[in-house]
């Protein structure tokens, strides 16, 4: 029985729809997204019924989530916040950033606060070197040009 | 100052249909629709001397020009917004402010090919931006643009999102046909090339989002117009994103062969006042020169080239005199190093080793025959694997030790740095 909600398996299939009939495995990667959308992670489960709407091996599924930096093969926080350290973002404060993001939240990167709410993860470059420093929550939400006020405020929205 | 791809961009909703069509959208696909034939096209891209603005500065018209005239069956163009090098961010900002440019670039290019197809990669950390460009082309098929008999004529294109999910890789050109695929992103042998073997093992063409972007303007003006905003051989205008220690950083389109003392004043200049120290012109990946040589050079390929680095994709990045260059260093190494796909030994086990020795000099453990190692390690990883990322961790290494050796000599006799910035006295 399949671990996919009947709402992620029409998202799925939108996807799907993309690609000529016979290459259904392209949608794998938005599959994967839609189903840690679902789950907040990927347990192995998960993965094994993404592979079967797709007609594909599991080895095939799992080898796409672990290469990819984005999907969760473990249970994050609630809020899963990623940072980037790159060299643009390093000159423009986003190290100062980070030693007052760790702080505020008691954790180093890759770990999970006591009461689950967040992560913290190092991130590699976002493509948004301008906005620097950066903060990506739950990989779908950019927040640019950050400043301590910004984060109190981020976290206190979050936190509610 | 003529702005091939964000010009007329200022207000909200530029990146809605009904304002691309006021300011002349979709005009030059109509023009190739009644009456242009591929090869017209073609010319007229040859003759603008437009070059891939995603790194390697291919000439674009030549490019399309290796794709098979009588192909039976699918073709496909594909479009590269995986923008995830170090210092580049201009495609987010026309996929968010002027994404029916390249829809109507694609749909041309596909027009020139014969492609039936097409795919435009998103970079996975802009969520938002390939939420947008869903709807683009959403608007963009409703109007007739895509689909079937575009405009009442015989030529149909249909074109897709194709969303990543974090994976520098994926920005070399057969790495995303991968990854499109539904695999790992991991770069093939080439060759064959995209052209004969490309998605699918279908003839395939891929293009950067500022390159397929700048082809409405050069079909409605002609190629000759483009050229001449530039220089010769270096054509059109061209974004850069000036990013680090500069009041106002973000993307500035400029003619080609601009001097970079202009574009540094148009980014508001060094910030607090401070002396440039360094520049790396291109994003990460190309050679890191010192500030008094970028201050003579202008922004164009061959002035870039001969300065001694590359124009690349664009990405400017500014160091005041505050910055350890080691220290910057041993980030792009780190950086190089988590994103190699693993694939050739050169480059999987070069680029920790790169690392590790960079990390040790950073943090005062460093010895003095590691500088010489560094180089010979660069040596052996560049040149030596299946794509670019081998070249991409070695090059700055060479150039960082070269222009600043003093400053890594200083760090590994004094374990500390020269600079005295937040860097200076680091524990191991």
């Amino acid at each position: 029985m399949s671990l996919l909600s009947p709402q992620s398996i029409q998202r799925i299939d939108h996807e799907i729809a993309k690609y000529p009939a016979d290459q259904k495995r392209s949608a794998v990667m938005s599959a994967l997204r839609i189903a840690q959308e679902q789950h907040g992670w990927l347990p192995r489960e998960l993965m094994a019924s993404v592979a079967e709407h797709l007609e594909l091996p599991a080895i095939a599924v799992f080898e796409v989530a672990s290469f990819y930096e984005m999907y969760n093969l473990k249970p994050m926080g609630r809020h899963k916040l990623t940072v980037c350290t790159n060299v643009p973002c390093a000159l423009s404060g986003a190290d100062h950033f980070c030693e007052s993001l760790k702080k505020k939240l008691g954790i180093g990167f890759n770990e999970v606060t006591a009461d689950g709410e967040f992560s913290l993860k190092e991130g590699q470059c976002f493509g948004a070197c301008g906005d620097a420093p950066v903060l990506l929550v739950n990989n779908h939400t950019m927040h640019s040009f950050m400043t301590e006020e910004k984060l109190d405020a981020l976290l206190k929205e979050l936190k509610s | 100052m003529t702005q091939v791809i964000m010009g007329g961009c200022d207000g909200e909703n530029t990146w809605r249909l009904k304002d691309y069509v006021a300011r002349g959208g979709y005009e030059a696909l109509r023009k190739v629709l009644s009456g242009m034939t591929p090869d017209q096209v073609i010319t007229e891209v040859k003759t603008s001397a437009l070059r891939g603005r995603g790194g390697a500065g291919f000439p674009t018209g030549l490019k399309w020009t290796f794709m098979p005239k009588n192909y039976v069956g699918d073709k496909y163009v594909v479009c590269n917004s995986d923008e995830g090098e170090p210092g580049t961010f201009k495609d987010r900002d026309i996929l968010r402010y002027n994404p029916h440019a390249l829809i109507e670039g694609m749909i041309i290019a596909a027009f020139a090919m014969g492609a039936t197809r097409g795919y435009n990669y998103i970079h996975g950390e802009i969520w938002s931006v390939y939420e947008r460009c869903e709807e683009a082309i959403e608007e963009a098929r409703s109007a007739g643009f895509l689909g079937n008999n575009i405009l009442g004529s015989s030529f149909s294109f249909n074109l897709y999102n194709h969303h990543g999910y974090g994976a520098y890789i994926c920005g070399e050109e057969t790495a995303l046909l991968e990854s499109i695929e539904g695999k790992k992103g991991q770069p093939r042998y080439k060759p064959p090339f995209p052209a004969t073997y490309g998605l699918y093992g279908k003839p395939t063409t891929i293009n950067n989002t500022e390159t397929f972007a700048s082809v409405p303007w050069i079909i409605q003006h002609g190629g000759q117009a483009f050229l001449e905003i530039g220089r010769p051989n270096n054509g059109g205008s061209k974004m850069f994103s000036v990013s680090g220690h500069v009041n106002k950083p973000g993307n500035y389109e400029v003619p080609m062969g601009t001097p970079f003392a202009t574009l540094l004043e148009m980014a508001g200049g060094m910030r607090d006042g401070r002396a440039i120290k360094a520049v790396i012109p291109g994003g990460s990946s190309m050679p890191v020169l010192p500030g008094h040589i970028m201050m003579q050079t202008d922004m164009d390929y061959d002035s870039i080239a001969k300065a001694g680095s590359m124009l690349g994709s664009g990405a400017v990045i500014v160091m005041d005199d505050t910055t350890c260059m080691v220290g910057m260093l041993e980030r792009l190494a780190w950086f190089y190093h988590e994103e190699s796909c693993g694939q050739c030994t050169p480059c999987r086990e070069g680029t920790g080793w790169l690392y590790r020795i960079i990390h040790r000099i950073e943090h005062g453990q460093g010895r003095m025959e590691d500088l010489d190692l560094l180089l010979s390690l660069s040596d052996n990883i560049q040149g030596r694997t299946i794509c670019a990322l081998g070249d991409a961790a070695a090059m700055p290494v060479r150039s960082f030790v070269n222009h600043f050796r003093a400053e890594f000599e200083h760090h590994i006799t004094h374990k500390r740095c020269l600079v005295g910035s937040a860097h200076s006295e680091k524990a191991a």
